[in-house]
């Protein structure tokens, strides 16, 4: 049994007053909040924005106005602000694969790659060489510790905000030097504290889709990048009912955008890269007891096999009981397909922590 | 704080902020005016054309006054381009070197969206433009040949000078211009330009004030202008002329070349100290560019094995302002295409920093630099081993 105490500032050990902290600025508000809360609670807080995606629209010089939001906001608080471009990594460990990963049929998720490979991985890596042991960022999730010491990830506080599920690939060592201010709040919290504090993000809108894609939406996008491959599309018995001009668009589970007519709703059931084929069915066609999974990660001590757990396969929602067998997740009842190459989040299912993450397996 | 990026700009010359005062204040008339406020404005601007004709080797009315050395190098390069091309539509070929400042380069790209034929003129390891691929690339269809003097970023001064005596034969249509905005602080400008048609420089790398620049455009140079409206600066830069931003600039080109050559040894002198603590203290430091052709005021170095990005944060954070490839609007740092034109390899040039002197350095500045640059290359390579 593990207590679980709130993450309250300065009463964490993590947290001598004055400690050094890198917040990641985006320049939108949940981020603009975490840091000026940083430094109400006394922290040495110095600011950074990442710069990481330019495209070959840049001019080559950088003048993304959401920066602009982020130094200005900065510059409001008092704190240090500075650039770091890590385009190069963004496009060769975000975007690369996600091209790849759609003309193989699989699902990525690159909010979640970021998180991993940008930053939790090379801005730990530049916060270790700046001298900061503390990163923080404006994900609404909730880092706690245990009474052991160990650092727990939870939920944010406000359910229909929680981000927990783009964080569940964390480990260990991350979450100890990571904290979360705004996952205490909800989001009406945050814009309150963004008006007290006159920042210049309060009312910003907030960003939904993939950041890197702007105009085109994904398919523009993916087939601006890969050749499509036109194929057929075939219902579960394996007769043609129609062609489509790539893979890349489809997704498994997915209803719209399937141009197929059909009396009863249709949704994709498979899609398969080799032979450029997509299956369709109804949806008790897309059930499935269970799930493969692969990259198994924990965020503190694996959990021991057969466990009960509450299974997550998509950023929002409040996922589905399962057992974890091995890299085998069975669900407690059948549950709609899951694409692979997307990020099952795994939660302790009576205090809620996120106990870990896998990969659906291909 | 040692501020070591001169290159980027200056702090202004007292004088030159003496001189502006008044004009930012009892003398606010416009000079294109009829009445007495308008007649002492219009001394004081025509006063400060004089100075700087003076010193750029120029007449008065080959002195244009700009906004900035981004504009001169707009003006220069599209101007001349499009004034060639309207009087002979086969004269359509602009030439720059592949280290260009971006103003030049954008430019460039503009006009060949317009249709001109742009040839990029490589460079050697040295940070010198290939001369003789230059000579190569000219003939009669040549409209503009666009040569920097002094390069931004690692500091190397460019044959502008043989560039002009190629032209009278090889290229005879083709109208000269050198960006010399990082120049005037260092090399006797109106020397190395007496053969150049265009010429931009810009105040504030030399004490004078941001916002005022100057392109001097050689009588009888074809060129047509890019913001019109009241005709002022010969129709060449419509728009009322910042008199006291003229006069500051006048003021400090006026005191930059009185003491060119006690800043010059000064600074090298600075420089030299610096290079050589920074070699003996930091391991497989190298120098961009050849340190025999460059100005005084510039350090350019690659140091193996860290981030040029995580070490100016370093330095900033100790309180050392330095820079890496040239400053950018959102403050990131670009990977450096000078450096890439160059050919200095990818490990190396991640690794690159300029340590930029100036009229206002002091050796307390190179003893504070010579703490801290080993220090935090120290600190950055323990904490990637």
């Amino acid at each position: 049994m593990t207590t679980v105490l709130p993450d309250t500032g300065a009463a964490d050990a993590r947290k001598p007053a004055g400690a050094p902290v890198l917040v990641m600025m985006s320049g939108g508000v949940d981020s603009s909040v975490a840091a000026a809360l940083l430094v109400e609670q006394g922290y040495a807080v110095t600011g950074v924005t990442l710069k990481l995606w330019g495209g070959e629209s840049d001019s080559g010089c950088c003048s993304v106005s959401d920066v602009e939001d982020a130094r200005r906001v900065a510059a409001q608080l008092g704190i240090d602000h500075y650039v770091f471009n890590f385009s190069d990594e963004f496009d060769a460990r975000v975007v690369d694969p996600y091209v790849d990963a759609y003309a193989n049929g699989r699902t990525p998720n690159p909010c979640v790659e970021c998180n991993r490979t940008v930053k939790f991985g090379r801005v730990l890596g530049r916060a270790d060489q700046l001298g900061f042991e503390l990163v923080a960022t404006g994900h609404h999730a909730r880092v706690v510790r245990d009474a052991t010491g160990c650092h727990e990830l939870h939920r944010g506080a406000d359910p229909a905000k929680d981000q927990s599920y783009v964080l569940a690939m964390l480990g260990p060592a991350e979450l100890a030097r990571t904290l979360l201010p705004v996952g205490e709040l909800t989001k009406a919290e945050v814009r309150e504290h963004a008006a007290r504090l006159g920042l210049r993000t309060a009312a910003k809108p907030e960003s939904m889709d993939v950041c890197f894609i702007t105009k085109g939406g994904r398919k523009g996008f993916l087939d601006a990048r890969t050749p499509a491959r036109p194929g057929s599309v075939v219902d579960t018995e394996g007769e043609v009912v129609g062609t489509h001009d790539g893979v890349a668009g489809f997704t498994v589970g997915q209803r719209r955008g399937v141009g197929v007519a059909a009396g009863e709703r249709r949704y994709v059931t498979d899609v398969d890269a080799t032979t450029a084929t997509v299956t369709l069915g109804r949806r008790a066609d897309l059930l499935r007891a269970e799930v493969d999974l692969e990259q198994l990660t924990w965020t503190g001590a694996p959990v021991p096999g057969d466990a009960a757990l509450v299974a997550q396969v998509r950023a929002h929602g409040a996922g589905a009981e399962a057992v974890l067998h091995g890299e085998v997740l069975r669900w407690a009842e059948p549950q709609p397909r899951v694409a692979p190459g997307q990020l099952v989040a795994l939660y302790d299912p009576v205090d809620g922590r996120v106990v870990g993450s896998a990969v659906v397996a291909a | 704080m040692p501020y070591l990026d001169h290159a980027a700009t200056t702090p202004m010359r007292p004088e030159a902020v003496e001189a502006m005062l008044p004009f930012l204040t009892e003398s606010f008339g416009n000079p294109s005016g009829a009445h007495r406020y308008a007649q002492s404005a219009k001394t004081a601007l025509e006063n400060a054309r004089e100075t700087v004709a003076r010193v750029m080797g120029a007449e008065p009315d080959e002195v244009v006054f700009t906004g900035s050395g981004t504009e001169g190098d707009n003006l220069a390069v599209e101007g001349a381009a499009r004034a060639a091309r309207a009087q002979d539509p086969h004269c359509d070929r602009v030439l720059v070197s592949a280290f260009e400042h971006k103003a030049v380069l954008a430019a460039a790209h503009r006009l060949e969206a317009e249709g001109f034929r742009v040839t990029t003129i490589p460079v050697g390891s040295d940070g010198i433009v290939d001369l003789a691929a230059l000579a190569d690339a000219l003939d009669e269809r040549v409209a503009v040949v666009s040569l920097m003097l002094v390069n931004n970023e690692v500091g190397t001064i460019q044959p502008v000078a043989a560039v002009a005596e190629l032209l009278p034969e090889r290229a005879p249509r083709a109208v000269l211009h050198t960006d010399a905005v990082q120049a005037v602080p260092w090399i006797d400008v109106a020397r190395a330009t007496a053969r150049v048609a265009l010429v931009s420089i810009s105040g504030h790398k030399f004490g004078g004030p941001k916002g005022r620049g100057v392109l001097v455009v050689r009588r009888g140079t074809p060129i047509v202008p890019m913001i019109e409206g009241g005709g002022q600066e010969y129709g060449l830069r419509s728009g009322t002329q910042d008199v006291a931003g003229s006069v500051a600039l006048a003021t400090a080109i006026d005191v930059t070349a009185q003491r060119l050559p006690a800043e010059v040894a000064a600074a090298t002198a600075l420089r030299d100290r610096l290079y050589a603590g920074l070699a003996d203290a930091v391991p497989g430091l190298v120098v961009n560019g050849d340190p025999a052709r460059k100005v005084a005021g510039n350090l350019h170095v690659g140091i193996p094995g860290i981030e040029s990005e995580a070490l100016l944060v370093v330095l900033d954070r100790m309180g050392l302002a330095a820079a890496a490839g040239s400053s950018c609007s959102s403050g990131a740092t670009e990977p450096s295409y000078v450096l890439r034109a160059m050919g200095v390899d990818p490990s190396t040039a991640i690794g690159s920093i300029r340590l930029s002197l100036g009229y206002s350095s002091v050796p307390a500045d190179v003893d504070a630099a010579l703490e801290m640059i080993p220090a935090a290359v120290a600190q950055l390579r323990r904490a990637a081993a």
